[in-house]
């Protein structure tokens, strides 16, 4: 009986669909609560509370489509701002084996979102959400010694993984090397003293950048804070995210000893883009909507959108695929790793994609 | 270009064409939740009118109810139709981002599939808006709509089949993608709408599905009373939508253009050909919402993807730029274009009305500007 609950279900749900086509039952369902959609992943934010003057975190309890996470990957966040719906990649905070999603926000001065979300989600607010995303992940079976490396709001996805460790009774060496401002900006810091009470493996470092005291650690990332918070790190799977500048000294640090294929990086800045406006050649050609420009050696996205085009996009830094697009002749250069690519019918993310001579994109 | 186009000096046009796009920049940049709200209003009318129609015609036996829920049905179809999808479609809310509003991805209560519209109708009609042998809406390929076409006896037919195609409109909007008229002449082959005809027949099998076949089996014993209600529904749309459809290309005195005419346009010429080439249908608020504000043709020829219903609000200036131009802004009530529409179907069935007619806005601007 149980097992014809559900097919029964899906049979009137079929019927429903085909009653109520062409626009489907989430179009109504969703008239009467934002929440009842079927198809898309919806957040019900249930708890608002702010660490830190610039940051707010969100408990959001995930629509029926939710089907759950893996610490370490992010999620396309999507808002209305003046009618206009927005995304953004955001890794949720709280363990893989929790039922509801928690993100932490910075509010980044120039970020629109970022400043939106910050400013009015209240609880009972409705978020788009997307199925997660990302290879930034704990490999399985766990890795017996662990540091976790993070900067300022990049503690969320390694913060995830400690929480998901914590939830397994990981019984291994566990660090967790965080870097703040100071204490005014450390994240979390109640919550990773709770953790360390609970996990006997676990050592959690504060360092602080800014401030002189209050913190385990001081100054920016060095050797020297790496051999004080995790002395056995050449052993050990390393993951790391934060902004750029700790990127950089990290995984030179890493490289330098051999141990790049130990470190594992998520990247939410902007990489540096590389491109070449002066030499640029060829007519790019977006075939649906009948566009065709000269090429300015630009990124894909930013010279649609310069010739009037509006493609859909999300992070505009290679990492949440909204963007992604059919090439149908051409070829194009990848500005964040330089490989150029020149098969036909290939999916490309325009954000980040520079056209070497014509190029041809199928919208 | 035609003979009214001649009194304008190119850099007339030039100016002309300016200061069109100068109104658009404006509109396009005001755009914000304000159109966002009142599209999503739009869509939860039409969703409560059409599932109250649904239901009232469950008390179908009782002939108010079915009388309520047969008007509230075709009110549904007639804004979704016209105030949802058509505009949708065109793109007019594509910058929302909103999947549910997206041009590409949007689908209409219409037996015509919407990709297969938005070719037909986005880009044909819309690009080459009244250039015979281009713009496959004069006469849907049916209909003798212009003097220009070349007269014989299968149009004697013509009220007879603008008749059938007022009532069956919905399918006369789907098959004007597989270009009969073309296959009949020979300038396409059968096999050219295979992809487009499977597109059609799924379509509109799960149109025909749910109005025929699924609401009346679930009404049981009302099943026939239901399927009446469901058929009144979309003749009602039918009726209603080519009604306003006609009306926005074809009363007296709007124009139409020749290819030779037409080559080579600038923007200004465009914009020319579009107002030359439409009409607008005077009315109240609600007759603009319930005609998809495609009362305001002129103005939607223009700026087919802003949000339709900023058409009322720029008329006027549009209007205004016509007169500083001497240039006809076709309007009246419906009744009068209607008829106006009426008389040149029947008048065109007949072989003596074939001269091509000189341009009305040429011959003085007393009657251009009465217009």
């Amino acid at each position: 009986m149980t097992a014809l609950v559900p097919r029964r279900a899906r049979r009137l749900a079929s019927l429903a669909e085909a009653l109520l086509t062409p626009h489907g039952m989430d179009r109504y369902l969703e008239l009467v609560d934002p929440m009842l959609v079927r198809r898309e992943v919806r957040g019900l934010v249930t708890g608002v509370r702010r660490q830190t003057p610039d940051t707010v975190t969100l408990t959001i309890r995930p629509s029926r489509a939710w089907r759950g996470f893996v610490a370490g990957q992010y999620v396309r966040v999507t808002v209305e701002i003046d009618g206009v719906r927005r995304t953004r990649c955001y890794s949720p905070a709280g363990s893989e084996h929790d039922g509801t999603l928690e993100l932490t926000i910075k509010a980044d001065p120039q970020g629109l979102v970022s400043r939106h979300l910050n400013r009015t989600v209240t609880t009972g607010s409705v978020l788009g959400l997307s199925t997660p995303d990302g290879e930034f992940t704990l490999p399985s079976p766990r890795p017996r010694r662990i540091l976790l490396l993070s900067g300022g709001s990049g503690i969320t996805p390694v913060l995830s993984m400690l929480r998901t460790l914590a939830d397994e009774r990981h019984e291994g060496d566990i660090a967790f090397l965080s870097y703040s401002n100071g204490a005014d900006d450390a994240l979390y810091r109640a919550e990773l003293a709770d953790l360390s009470r609970r996990l006997p493996g676990l050592r959690v470092v504060h360092a602080f950048t800014h401030a002189k005291t209050g913190g385990d650690l001081h100054g920016f990332f060095s050797k020297e804070h790496l051999a004080e918070a995790a002395p056995w790190y050449p052993d050990a799977e390393t993951f790391l995210c934060g902004p750029k500048p700790l990127m950089d000294s990290v995984r030179e640090a890493f490289e330098a000893d051999g141990l790049g294929a130990h470190l594992h990086t998520e990247e939410f800045t902007p990489p540096a883009l590389t491109f070449d406006t002066e030499n640029a050649e060829g007519q790019i050609r977006f075939a649906r909507s009948g566009r065709e420009f000269e090429n300015s050696g630009k990124p894909l996205l930013e010279q649609a959108e310069d010739a009037g085009l509006k493609p859909e996009h999300g992070c505009r830094m290679g990492i949440c695929f909204s963007c992604t697009q059919i090439k149908t002749a051409g070829c194009v250069r990848n500005a964040k790793t330089g490989e150029t690519s020149s098969e036909e019918n290939e999916e490309i993310q325009l954000c980040i994609s520079v056209p070497v001579g014509d190029v041809e994109i199928n919208a | 270009m035609t003979g009214l186009q001649d009194k304008l000096t190119p850099a007339q046009v030039e100016e002309f064409g300016r200061e069109l796009d100068e109104i658009r920049q404006r509109i396009v940049a005001d755009l914000g939740q304000v159109d966002v709200d009142y599209i999503h209003n739009i869509i939860k009318t039409q969703r409560a009118l059409e599932v109250a129609g649904r239901g009232l015609l469950f008390a179908g036996f009782f002939p108010p109810a079915w009388i309520a829920g047969v008007t509230a049905l075709s009110v549904a179809k007639i804004l979704d139709n016209m105030e949802i999808g058509h505009n949708v479609m065109h793109g007019q809310y594509d910058w929302t981002r909103d999947p549910a509003l997206s041009s590409q991805k949007f689908e209409w209560d219409n037996v015509a599939p919407a990709e297969n519209w938005r070719h037909s109708h986005n880009y044909m009609h819309h690009t080459y808006t009244n250039i015979l042998d281009k713009d496959r809406d004069i006469g849907y390929g049916v209909l003798r709509m212009d003097p220009a076409q070349k007269w014989n006896p299968y149009y004697l037919g013509n009220p007879v089949y603008a008749t059938l195609l007022a009532l069956f409109f919905q399918w006369g909007v789907m098959l004007h993608d597989l270009e009969f008229d073309r296959i009949v002449k020979g300038e396409r082959k059968w096999s050219d709408n295979k992809e487009v005809g499977l597109k059609m027949l799924k379509k509109a099998g799960r149109q025909v599905g749910k109005d025929y076949v699924l609401f009346p089996l679930l009404t049981g014993p009302l099943a026939p009373l239901t399927f009446l209600g469901n058929a009144t529904a979309n003749l009602t749309r039918n009726l209603w939508a080519f009604s306003i459809i006609f009306c926005g290309h074809f009363p007296a005195d709007v124009e139409s253009f020749t290819e030779e005419e037409t080559e080579n346009e600038s923007r200004g010429q465009w914009y020319l050909r579009q107002i030359l080439g439409s009409a607008n249908i005077t009315g109240g608020k609600l007759f603009h919402v319930m005609t998809g504000n495609l009362s305001h043709q002129i103005e939607h020829h223009l700026f087919p993807d802003i949000p339709a219903r900023r058409y009322p609000e720029i008329a006027g200036e549009v209007r205004a730029i016509c007169e500083k131009y001497g240039l006809p802004y076709n309007t009246g009530p419906l009744h009068k274009q209607l008829f106006s529409v009426a008389k040149k179907i029947v008048k065109l069935a007949m072989p003596w009305n074939g001269e091509p007619r000189t341009p009305a806005t040429v011959e003085s601007d007393k009657t251009l500007r009465a217009a």
